[in-house]
């Protein structure tokens, strides 16, 4: 167990160094130059000069990299070009609004899904079947900004029921969340519903049918049980997906979270912002797979680490 | 975004303990064909894929006017953009142009983009993958460690730096869509073949001397067949989405090339005064990737009875 | 399964309730969709921290609200030495910082060699390049600007290289404007979040992504200033959410002004209307011509792209929201030349010219554009127009940064259109459309000079209208620089497209004359002259 646990961090540490690796060449050739941006219309040559000599972004990509290295293993993101700030605190300020959204879109996915799944594999082969698939397959095929900006239209703008966009209360969270939802429950939805037809399928649940358990309960007490594994490691790869995602229903509903962020960096080639959001998802997602598979002997005692 | 890797809809075990289905039975063509056939959602995938080609293919007969010509009465003197009328048939867009024209025109790129770049990572996939599952050792190492990176960066943000610093077109839309999802394809053959390059008969044509080249390409390649057409399927839909959240970011195909996506970013900010800019290529979007999902969904069905009702 | 959603469900109840806590009511409220930069004068240098900077921190000179007037500020009076070279500042008495301590002249010294201090990054160190020995200063070979001299605790000095007309209002950019050297010292590189001025408001709170409040200052040297005790500035709000919230009572200025998408609502509604103010800004939007590239070396060809752009239509597709333009000034900037009527459209014409110039079957070539809304559609818009006339363009829609890189690499960008990046005068003085971008001085690599154009004559016509400093010269002045902008049109390195108007809207309960809700120099409002009825 430790040993896996050693393995598994070490992976984790070199998936991270390749990313950062990865992320400062696409910055480096990026056409652009953040000496330029940050100097502002009116700034000659020389202003430019001076800046990125300040910067250091005239010294060759080995340096500016292992300068960038030494400084993130002391824990310092670096400074925004463009906001001055601390990367650290930049993103501490934009967080919170990321994980709000992700968890509620998670609920949302799980609402939509499971329910759908377990009906779908309890009357398996009928047409209610047929139609919960058509509609699962109907929502991971919807292009996430269209639905939002129709659900915008429709329920915030027509209806009035919701704001229209922006961040805030939990009012505000629901449609974007719901967009998410929307997708993420087909998925659920499809994984929820080929394990429950395993499930049923096999002996102990037949065996809880014969001794004439009510339907509910069977479903409810022991194949619910058995289904959960596949849910568990479908939510710890979510939060890597809406990491690298959220950037369109951020931008859709304006709002304030890593993805905008990560969006405006690009926009304007503030490296140390972008090499910010790009480590801190990446560490999402590593550390999202990595619960997900430390949580299977919790649920399922038959799995053993390798 | 739309999430890769999922598109299976197969529980994923733990990472390394995972077990893939071996395939007990050789293809046999005729056989799935008829299945499909009895797939009546299927079929109603098949038919709209068939529509969206058609529109495709069709479009310069079709399209009632050109795609890229600016009515000056197609918007209104405070140019506002017109809804539904008798000469534009779904209305116009921002810039006086023909709604329904640019839809048929927009399919092009949807299904260019979509067959080019979901061919292009199932090659890179199939390629790398097997390459990796066949030699394992470090080759595997390597392989699940490249992997893992390219999984956990953030994919859009790899799309986005990626159009910004190649010359943007419809082809390298296309090449910076496959090099971010190969890798989901290249996880599935590599691990189909592990398992199969552990199966007797091929322990028999290594036995026999069969050169390695003339053993993964005659032997092997075939039973990895009938996973790659429905990967094949069903990833155009998830391509077909990413081209569009890349053109709703405004760093997919370019402008003036009439792309689904790219209407929708043009009309984002008139959504509350003009909503069917966002609806009718919304729909096209959604319809699109809708009918691979389900051709991909029913080949899977038909390909491997085993999976069938699962 | 229950126990997971239970966690999930007790995690989504710990969540923050932000944005409950709106300003007090006694608050001017604006909402902005963006985060506020850096508040360092010597560093901040967006549309919108601009205004806000100058509400914390002033400089010698200053505006009369809501014109593009200049007037003497925290100098009490100036006077210029016959060779326009030196500029003898005396400081008002008795102006404190927030921190307690009375400015002196010293104080100014040392920001403005702050701004020139390389190691600041100061964006605007440009601006001061012409103060004598401040190449010195940023080379490292002077300890201090030569130019710049402490006569005592309330004089200045300041001598120049050249007369410059215009240095005056480089005494009012935010870059000039005095900072405390101790506190600078204590924030460190933090000065920008712990700002400390003179100014007639005081930061009080900022929670970043959220909102930032100001309280009024009551040491204020103006007695009557600020007139709101608080403003509260809302960040992370899409202009249309701003316009719920305007019609609800809760924002009193759309930062980011209407909405495109309900513009045409709103001037339409009977409620809203009248709420809506409309200003000039100092603004052009243009297409440069590379005078580098092929065929755009041949005038005529620079000529007939400007007959072929019907810029009515232009227009229209931004909702009216701003007017043709002929030439490169805007209309309220002196020099303006109201009698020019420049290139009128005439596609028929244009062909001719090209036909004439060897292109009678037109030619291929390259437009670049921000990629943001709406500037690919004005792309569009071009880029039919030029079609017509046989000329064939490629579109590039790129981030702001890509555009601006490619405009300052020699022989790179043929066409780039300008919308989303500039240009917006620094300060009101005709001088500002020329050199940065337009003379020989600026073109260069990485330069704005996007058209790489240099005329030699136009640029002795502006050198000799910069050496007029006198005030009493300022309309020969203003003269002389339309005579220099006709010169420059000639040439046609640019497509002047339209000038935009400000359109906002100022809720019914706030104070104060029209004029500082459109203040050319204030975006989006003066905020010391804004109050509550």
């Amino acid at each position: 167990m430790v040993t896996y646990l050693l393995v598994r961090l070490g992976q984790a540490l070199l998936v991270l160094f390749g990313i950062v690796l990865m992320t400062f060449l696409l910055a480096f050739i990026l056409p652009a130059d953040p000496a330029r941006m940050i100097a502002g219309q009116s700034a000659t040559a020389e202003t430019v000069q001076r800046i990125r000599h300040e910067l250091g972004l005239d010294q060759p990509l080995a340096v500016q990299f292992s300068r960038y290295l030494g400084q993130v293993a002391r824990g310092n993101l670096g400074r925004s070009y463009a906001q001055k700030v601390d990367v650290a605190a930049l993103l501490r300020s934009r967080f919170p609004a990321t994980v709000e959204l992700m968890v509620a879109g998670i609920v949302f996915e799980l609402l939509i899904g499971l329910p759908a799944g377990i009906l779908a594999a309890v009357r398996r082969d009928t047409w209610l079947d047929r139609g919960v698939m058509v509609g699962a397959f109907l929502g991971v095929s919807a292009p996430q900004f269209a639905v939002g900006l129709l659900l915008l239209y429709l329920v915030a703008f027509r209806l009035s029921l919701l704001p229209l966009g922006g961040y805030g209360s939990l009012a505000h969270l629901i449609l974007p969340a719901l967009t998410l939802g929307i997708a993420g429950g087909g998925w659920y939805a499809r994984v929820m519903r080929s394990t429950m037809v395993e499930v049923l399928g096999q002996d102990f649940v037949r065996t809880a049918r014969a001794k004439g358990l009510p339907p509910a309960q069977v479903v409810g007490r022991h194949a619910l049980k058995n289904a959960v594994l596949p849910i568990v490691t479908m939510v710890g790869l979510d939060f890597g997906t809406f990491m690298g995602g959220v950037v369109v229903v951020e931008s859709v509903f304006g709002w304030p979270g890593i993805g905008q962020l990560a969006w405006q960096a690009i926009q304007i080639v503030d490296i140390p912002v972008i090499l910010g959001v790009v480590i801190f998802s990446a560490l999402a997602i590593v550390t999202g797979n990595l619960l997900a598979d430390l949580t299977y002997p919790w649920l399922d005692p038959k799995i053993r680490y390798q | 975004m739309e999430r890769f890797g999922k598109i299976t809809g197969e529980p994923a075990g733990p990472r390394e303990t995972q077990v893939t289905q071996p395939m007990e039975k050789q293809p046999n063509p005729p056989q799935p064909w008829d299945r499909l056939k009895r797939n009546p959602v299927a079929m109603a995938g098949l038919l709209i894929v068939g529509v969206v080609v058609l529109a495709a293919v069709l479009a310069p007969w079709a399209a009632p006017y050109d795609p890229v010509e600016q009515f000056p009465e197609g918007l209104s003197s405070e140019g506002r953009p017109f809804g539904p009328t008798a000469r534009f048939w779904l209305g116009t867009d921002l810039l006086g142009r023909d709604l329904f024209s640019r839809l048929l025109y927009g399919a092009r790129v949807s299904l260019l983009v979509g067959v080019v770049a979901n061919g292009a990572a199932l090659a890179i996939g199939t390629l790398l993958g097997g390459m990796a599952g066949y030699f394992k050792g470090w080759a595997g190492s390597v392989f699940m460690r490249f992997t893992d990176m390219m999984m956990a960066f953030p994919a859009l943000l790899l799309a986005i730096a990626l159009s910004a610093i190649l010359r943007p077109s419809l082809w390298i839309v296309a090449l910076v869509i496959a090099l971010v999802n190969w890798v989901w394809i290249a996880r599935v053959v590599y691990s189909q073949m592990l398992a199969l390059s552990a199966r007797e008969f091929v322990e028999a044509a290594r036995a026999i001397g069969v050169p390695t080249g003339r053993l993964l390409a005659r032997h092997l390649l075939p039973h990895l067949l009938p996973t790659l057409l429905v990967w094949g399927t069903l990833g155009i839909s998830t391509t077909v989405l990413f081209e569009a959240a890349l053109s709703f970011l405004g760093v997919g195909v370019r402008p003036p090339t009439p792309s689904w996506g790219g209407i929708i970013n043009e009309s984002q900010s008139y959504f509350l005064d003009a909503p069917w800019l966002v609806a009718a290529p919304g729909m096209a979007i959604l319809l699109t990737s809708l009918a691979f999902n389900l051709v991909g969904d029913g080949l899977r069905d038909a390909l491997d009875p085993q999976m069938r009702g699962r | 399964m229950r126990r997971l959603l239970g966690i999930l469900l007790a995690l989504m109840l710990l969540l923050p309730a932000a944005g409950l806590s709106q300003g007090a009511r006694g608050a001017v409220v604006i909402a902005f969709k963006d985060d506020i930069s850096t508040l360092d004068p010597a560093i901040g240098y967006d549309w919108q921290n601009w205004s806000i900077i100058k509400s914390l921190f002033d400089g010698l000179m200053d505006y009369e609200p809501g014109t593009t007037t200049l007037v003497p500020h925290l100098a009490e009076s100036y006077t210029i030495s016959s060779d326009g070279r030196t500029y003898t500042f005396k400081i008002r008495r008795g102006v404190t910082f927030a921190n307690g301590r009375e400015v002196t002249a010293a104080d100014f010294k040392y920001s403005l060699e702050r701004t020139l201090n390389p190691k600041t990054q100061s964006p605007g160190a440009g601006f001061f390049g012409g103060i004598r020995g401040a190449k010195a200063f940023q080379d490292g070979k002077a300890k201090e600007v030569t130019g710049i001299r402490v006569v005592d605790p309330q004089t200045l000095q300041i001598t120049l290289d050249e007369p410059n007309a215009a240095f005056l209002h480089t005494m009012a950019i935010n870059f000039s404007h005095v900072v405390p050297k101790e506190e600078v010292e204590k924030a460190g590189a933090d000065f920008g979040h712990k700002p400390v001025g003179t100014g007639a408001f005081r930061l009080k709170e900022w929670v970043l992504g959220q909102r930032l409040v100001l309280e009024r200052n009551p040491d204020y040297f103006l007695k009557d200033r600020p007139r709101a005790a608080e403003i509260v500035i809302q960040v992370g709000v899409e202009p249309s959410v701003a316009l719920l919230r305007f019609q609800r009572g809760e924002v009193d200025i759309l930062g980011d002004g209407i909405p495109p998408a309900r513009f045409v609502q709103v001037i339409k509604d009977p409620k809203l209307k009248g709420l809506v103010v409309t200003g000039e800004q100092l603004h052009t939007g243009y297409v440069t011509i590379n005078t580098q590239v092929k065929p755009f070396t041949d005038v005529r060809v620079r000529r007939a792209i400007n007959m072929a752009i019907d810029k009515t239509k232009i227009v229209r597709i931004i909702n009216n929201r701003a007017t043709p333009a002929t030439q490169v000034l805007p209309p309220r900037m002196p020099g303006y030349d109201r009698a020019y009527k420049g290139y009128a459209y005439n596609p028929a014409g244009a062909r001719r010219l090209l036909a004439e110039a060897g292109y009678r079957n037109g030619f291929s070539t390259v437009l670049y554009a921000n990629n943001t809304d709406p500037n690919p559609r004005i792309a569009q818009a071009i880029q039919a127009d030029l079609r017509r006339i046989g000329v064939r363009v490629e579109l590039k829609t790129q981030a702001q940064s890509t555009v601006i890189e490619a405009g300052g690499t020699k022989g790179k960008a043929p066409l780039i259109w300008s919308g989303g990046m500039a240009w917006i005068a620094d300060y009101p003085d005709p001088n500002n459309f020329y050199w940065p971008i337009l003379s020989c001085a600026a073109r260069g690599p990485g330069s704005w000079n996007w058209a790489w154009y240099c005329n030699q004559r136009a640029e002795q016509m502006a050198k000799a209208a910069d050496a007029m400093v006198r005030a009493d010269q300022a309309g020969a002045r203003a003269e002389r620089f339309q005579a220099m902008y006709r010169v420059v049109m000639a040439d046609a390195p640019w497509i002047p497209i339209f000038n935009e108007r400000r359109y906002t809207m100022r809720s019914a309960r706030l104070s104060g004359p029209t004029a500082i809700f459109v203040d050319p120099i204030h975006i989006p409002v003066h905020y010391d002259e804004v109050g509550l009825k």
